[in-house]
């Protein structure tokens, strides 16, 4: 496969999943602005989510004060905002139009319907559409291209790469997500367990759609511990940590048995190699060790192995 | 002006058109703009668009589609094919003749000029004769049509005829919405062209390549208005899609840069110009070519279609000379004719001209898509005169030709049906072998009284049928 086919495929894994991820924290932050009682107004809440998608500053420049509309404006249709769902489903777009040839039409379709329907959205009323609205849009299109990929593409080192991004892009977002519940929303330590604690947890659970499946996970109430462990090291759980590496794992060594020894696998290694220190830790041990410390180690590791994706496969040179 | 109507002779319905009459005649005005709508949404979905240089504006422009087919009977087709792999080959001999000993110039039947000062004349290429001596393996040959048995050409398309992803694709929506047409009429299939152009590409394979061939097709990349069909026509064929970047040159040989390292390729079907194609050999500034690509060429170690050079048979002051070349080559007479042509660096050509520029069509020699020409009785004073300055200041970058009464056939329009001016590109394959696909991409003039069918003018297209026996 090219190399030029294969960046493509994986970053169009990645910018579906980004925008999906756009999408949440979008939601997350409607949820949190609908709650009574948080101590310094809704602004904080918005300001943070910035924060989460590594955007603040961006926003910050371009629009100045914080308000609903500015951010959805931001968050969801703005082009200069490389993280709105905008720039990426055009940007996945973009990369399914470069490798047409190496996607069936099915997906091809799904990924330009998509696009279609964000053409009109765009071209709505804002007035017209609600937070709700916009949300769903991208994560129904973004199932149905994912499904369409998961129902019609070969399993060939081209759908490798594709999902490879989307763990790899999804594993971040969750940690990403993780860390802002725990280091920016909470503005004292005191407020750990609170209802307003509880509260907050809730809502990344039902942001991740895992709300339900959470209870069928674990019962009872919504504790810090339990949702942390769902999220970080629970197998089961769709876009926890250990879950999206593994499939990257996956993915990664579907790869090199592919292209057997005499490709470099240098990437592989160090997904397991993270996957096994993921492992190895329990949910007491991320507490001690520091919530926040430990989402920054693990997000510097996924971008290590985004780099060595790159260097292992991606420049295809001698 | 009279035209030739393809469907209706006086009030009768020409016998090709027979139960397309009927359908049409029966369908009504609400199911038709359903069924226009429907087709506007599928081309929309399978992403053909098309983005007119130089226009801005949306960049997922559709070429209009119209639902009426035009149809050939058989035999009608038969003369025309005929035409045209004659044609085919006594291009492919012309480029063979003027990169070797230029027997054609020698005899005094070409001017040496004509060949030797063209910008499409390439001399690097000089001595090298291309596998099985095929220059141009994708010919392109616009046809028009004023009578019944009168057909034209236009011009030759030599190195890189786009359009051909029209052709299927119009088919397949045309076979998608009304299916019971197709059982109705017995229509000869064109859905084996991307099969036969593989085989025509591999049939050509360099003489260093001893296993199967790779082939791929080389974009300039997702920008280009013809990216669609690049990546069509690689999809059909099962061939890779690459961009210059991804291909490199490492001693003998062109390898792409694979997730799995090198590997290498034997034949490019190229859909970017020979300036571009390698910035040692050519323009030094291009992003686009490969460095050292001609160099691998030159000592057999790559095929490039079409062979850099090609183009020196298609410009349209050589154009004058290719029944001249039938016959040289061929020994044969032409069974196509050329459009008369005023080649206007001839003194009483030029003479005549400049008297009757409200009658005629000038056109840039080396112009395409239909930019930079006059269409003399469609044309103001003003324009006439504007037009007449730029052909006083350089008269032999132009040739003129007379207003030829294009052929008409129905196309929808917004009251109902009503006759457009029509032309006809059907594309030629050479390779071991000479393969013609039978139909072509016919382009409608949707103007009302307009006779120009470029899509970056306004035009569009059309499912161009060949009845079988």
């Amino acid at each position: 496969m090219l190399s030029r086919t294969a960046s493509n495929l994986f970053w169009m894994g990645r910018h579906l999943e980004r925008a999906d991820t756009a999408a949440r924290l979008l939601d997350v932050g409607q949820r949190i602005t609908l709650m009574p009682n948080t101590e310094t107004g809704y602004q904080n809440e918005w300001a943070s989510l910035l924060q989460a998608s590594g955007t603040a500053d961006l926003f910050a420049e371009k629009y100045g004060e914080v308000s609903q509309e500015k951010i959805e404006e931001f968050v969801f249709f703005d082009r200069d905002n490389p993280s709105s769902v905008a720039s990426c489903i055009e940007k996945a777009r973009e990369s399914g139009r470069i490798v047409r040839t190496a996607l069936t039409s099915q997906v091809w379709d799904a990924l330009n319907i998509t696009y279609q329907d964000l053409r009109k959205l765009e071209r709505t009323a804002r007035s017209k559409l609600d937070t709700a609205t916009l949300t769903d849009f991208t994560t129904s299109s973004t199932s149905t291209v994912r499904g369409a990929i998961n129902a019609t593409q070969l399993r060939n080192d081209g759908w490798h790469f594709m999902n490879l991004g989307y763990g790899l892009e999804r594993a971040d977002a969750t940690a990403r997500l993780l860390d802002v519940k725990y280091y920016v929303l909470l503005p004292r330590i005191e407020f750990v367990g609170s209802g307003l604690d509880t509260y907050q947890w809730q809502v990344i659970l039902r942001a991740l759609s895992a709300h339900r499946a959470y209870h069928w996970a674990y019962g009872g109430d919504i504790t810090a511990g339990q949702v942390a462990d769902f999220l970080i090291l629970n197998g089961e759980s769709p876009r926890s940590l250990i879950t999206s590496l593994y499939e990257a794992v996956w993915n990664l060594e579907g790869i090199a048995k592919r292209y057997g020894e005499t490709v470099p696998n240098k990437a592989r290694d160090k997904a397991r190699e993270v996957l096994a220190g993921l492992q190895s830790r329990d949910i007491d041990m991320i507490f001690d060790e520091g919530l926040h410390e430990f989402l920054t180690w693990f997000i510097g590791e996924i971008g290590a192995i985004s780099t060595l994706v790159h260097e292992d496969y991606l420049l295809g040179g001698a | 002006m009279e035209y030739y109507d393809e469907m209706y002779s006086g009030g009768q319905v020409r016998e090709p058109y027979a139960r397309l009459s009927e359908w049409v005649d029966t369908m009504p005005a609400d199911f038709r703009q359903m069924k226009q709508a429907e087709a506007e949404a599928l081309f929309r979905r399978i992403g053909i668009t098309f983005a007119v240089y130089g226009e801005g504006g949306d960049p997922d422009r559709l070429i209009p589609f119209d639902m009426m087919p035009r149809v050939f009977e058989q035999a009608e087709w038969r003369r025309l094919e005929r035409g045209i792999k004659q044609r085919a080959r006594a291009l492919n001999a012309f480029l063979r003749d003027v990169y070797g000993r230029a027997e054609i110039v020698r005899a005094g039947r070409i001017p040496a000029r004509l060949v030797y000062q063209n910008e499409a004349y390439e001399k690097a290429v000089v001595g090298v004769v291309p596998p099985r001596g095929v220059y141009s393996h994708i010919i392109g040959i616009d046809l028009v049509r004023t009578g019944k048995d009168e057909f034209f050409v236009l011009e030759d398309n030599c190195r890189t005829p786009s359009g051909v992803s029209y052709m299927l694709e119009n088919r397949e929506i045309m076979m998608r919405m009304f299916p019971q047409l197709f059982r109705q009429n017995r229509i000869e299939p064109v859905d084996q062209y991307p099969e036969l152009l593989r085989r025509t590409l591999e049939s050509v394979a360099p003489p260093k390549c001893s296993d199967r061939p790779t082939c791929v097709v080389l974009t300039p990349g997702h920008f280009n208005s013809a990216y669609y069909e690049h990546s069509f026509l690689a999809n059909l064929m099962g061939v890779e899609l690459v961009e210059g970047q991804d291909l490199f040159v490492d001693g003998e040989f062109v390898y792409m840069r694979t997730t799995q390292g090198p590997k290498r390729v034997d034949v490019i079907y190229r859909r970017i110009d020979d300036p571009y194609l390698d910035p040692l050999c050519f323009r030094p500034d291009s992003m686009l070519g490969i460095p050292g690509l001609m160099d691998v060429y030159r000592s057999g170690g790559v095929s490039i279609c079409s062979a850099p050079g090609a183009g020196v048979a298609d410009d349209k002051a050589i154009y004058t000379f290719v029944p001249e070349m039938v016959r040289f080559y061929l020994g044969e007479e032409p069974i196509l004719n050329n459009v008369h042509t005023w080649t206007l660096w001839k003194q009483d050509d030029y003479k005549y001209v400049m008297e009757h520029l409200p009658e005629l069509v000038v056109k840039e020699v080396h112009g395409s898509g239909g930019y930079g020409m006059l269409v003399g009785p469609k044309s103001t004073k003003e324009e006439i005169d504007a037009f007449r300055k730029k052909i006083e200041a350089n008269p032999s970058n132009y040739i003129a030709q007379p207003t030829l009464a294009l052929s008409t056939t129905p196309t929808f329009v917004e009251e109902g049906i009503a006759p457009r001016h029509v032309d006809l590109r059907p594309y030629c394959l050479c390779g071991d072998r000479i393969e013609l696909v039978p139909g072509g991409l016919t382009r409608v003039a949707l103007r009302e009284g307009s006779l120009v069918v470029n899509s970056s003018q306004g035009g569009g297209v059309k499912d161009t049928w060949v009845l079988s026996e």
